[in-house]
């Protein structure tokens, strides 16, 4: 072929639609800010009928993973996500998501070698990464900040 | 015994002929324009079973039957089946020959693994050895999305130029036997795809990435048999989407001076409305030109409607892991032409 790989990238570029940035941009804002409301909502019922901060940091979070199960389980929340984006990605959401997707799609392998060894096939990298970071600030703690 | 026109392509003088055909969909191939026309949609995308792979297994045996039935064959009346699939080692095809106890060639070209099977059916016709063989292929949304991207039910957007991998699966049969006997379709010439790279990178380019492959086969064919594109009906590319269609026209008359506009079509647009179902630019995969080809360019052929189509089926030389290794993707392009004989 006389094109070259550089204008071919050209040409794909100009051929390529664009992400409409703002109307996802919104889109995010809207979903995320509502499932964040939510969590603050349940937190202010929760401190109303007196229960304690240290219960509510587990009651909240735990609420909004179990309600993502039940909406991944019914399929509701892979379409949500598609309009969303991030608005469901980066909530705990987001992971509980990830979480039970790669359950259900992996139990036809089995409960160890299917469930069990791809539970984490997405959300791993959250854990392996967060618990490095998470050390590394713990050990810049230790010895500057503390 | 085939001849060589020009470089590559190969002109088959007993033309072996379509003998039976037939494509099946899953829902939304169903409610796309084309639905009407196949043999059989199956709503359920597990088709009763449970997994995804076992689903397409049972996809791939409804679409061989069901050729076979057209053509009034038994089983044991197939010589040889050319097949294949986007699941891992072809387990999908492999599986679903238990079945009907026919021979087995098992292929792999990725989305243009049908167009080869076709090519390698009507070659081993013509060179004499067999009376009656078939070419299958089949993919699945589910099990090309849990293989190559994320598990069904994980929420993610979709990039813009995402194409959706069709639930469907085609079969045809192929007769030989001198060609006298050869009225209806048949197969005339057909061409292998060369193995070409322009450099994309991203997987939700499979348009991009599959165009210089498609490009290189129409213009070899229309160059080495002195074609002008008019002189087709119809130029069926495999896969490639909205992108990709532009990209192959702007390739064709850039690398070649051809004008490809109104004589191309593509079967990821012809299968999905995109503008009303979700499957981004056009559909892909296997199964989405197998049933276009299946469901409505055959058809048309056999109505003599129109005499001469020229099917390029596109592939993109992928697996999961080579785009994690910053490998580009390799694409190709095999060509069928499939015509309507004057006596029919």
């Amino acid at each position: 072929m006389k094109t070259t790989k550089t204008q071919y990238k050209g040409m794909v570029r100009k051929a390529s639609p664009h992400s409409p940035r703002l109307q996802h941009w919104l889109a995010s804002f809207t979903v995320g800010g509502a499932i964040c409301a939510f969590a603050e909502g349940l937190r202010q019922v929760l401190l109303h009928f007196g229960r304690g901060q240290e219960e509510i940091r587990i009651i909240v979070p735990v609420t909004l993973i179990v309600l993502t199960a039940i909406c991944t389980a019914l399929g509701i929340f892979d379409k949500l996500a598609a309009k969303a984006g991030a608005g469901t990605g980066v909530p705990i959401t987001g992971f509980a998501n990830a979480v039970v997707s790669s359950a259900m799609e992996h139990r036809s392998e089995g409960f160890i070698l299917g469930v069990g060894a791809n539970l984490f096939r997405l959300a791993g990298p959250v854990l392996v990464y967060g618990s490095a970071v998470s050390t590394l600030y713990g050990i810049i703690y230790y010895f500057f900040l503390r | 015994m085939a001849t060589r026109i020009g470089g590559d392509v190969l002109a088959l003088p007993t033309r072996p002929r379509l003998a039976g055909r037939a494509a099946v969909g899953g829902k939304t191939e169903g409610e796309g324009p084309l639905g009407g026309l196949f043999d059989a949609i199956f709503p359920e995308a597990d088709m009763g079973t449970d997994s995804w792979e076992k689903a397409e297994t049972q996809l791939q045996q409804e679409a061989i039957r069901r050729a076979m039935e057209r053509a009034g064959c038994e089983p044991a009346q197939v010589q040889l089946l050319f097949g294949g699939d986007l699941i891992n080692q072809c387990t999908a095809t492999s599986f679903a020959l238990r079945a009907f106890g026919i021979p087995l060639a098992g292929l792999y070209s990725a989305c243009a693994t049908f167009a080869l099977g076709i090519g390698m059916a009507a070659l081993s016709l013509d060179g004499g050895g067999f009376e009656r063989v078939m070419a299958a292929g089949s993919s699945h949304f589910c099990s090309a999305e849990k293989q190559f991207r994320f598990p069904l039910e994980y929420g993610g957007m979709p990039t813009p130029t995402a194409q959706r991998t069709a639930t469907a699966a085609s079969a045809i049969v192929l007769e030989g036997g001198g060609a006298q006997n050869n009225r209806g379709v048949c197969v005339e010439q057909i061409i292998f795809g060369r193995v070409n790279d322009l450099g994309v990178a991203d997987p939700n380019e499979m348009g991009a990435a599959m165009a210089p492959a498609a490009a290189d086969t129409i213009l070899r064919f229309l160059r080495d048999t002195g074609t002008e594109p008019s002189a087709l009906d119809c130029i069926l590319t495999g896969d490639l989407g909205q992108i990709g269609s532009q990209l192959l026209l702007e390739l064709a008359r850039s690398e070649g001076g051809f004008e490809l506009r109104g004589v191309h079509r593509d079967g990821g647009m012809l299968l999905y409305d995109t503008a009303r179902q979700n499957a981004g630019v056009g559909g892909s995969g296997i199964g989405c030109s197998a049933a276009v080809l299946c469901a409505d360019i055959l058809p048309r052929l056999e109505r003599g409607e129109w005499k001469r189509v020229l099917y390029v089926g596109t592939g993109a030389l992928l697996s999961a892991i080579s785009p994690l290794q910053a490998e580009s993707i390799p694409a190709i392009a095999h060509g069928v032409v499939f015509a309507a004989n004057q006596d029919s």
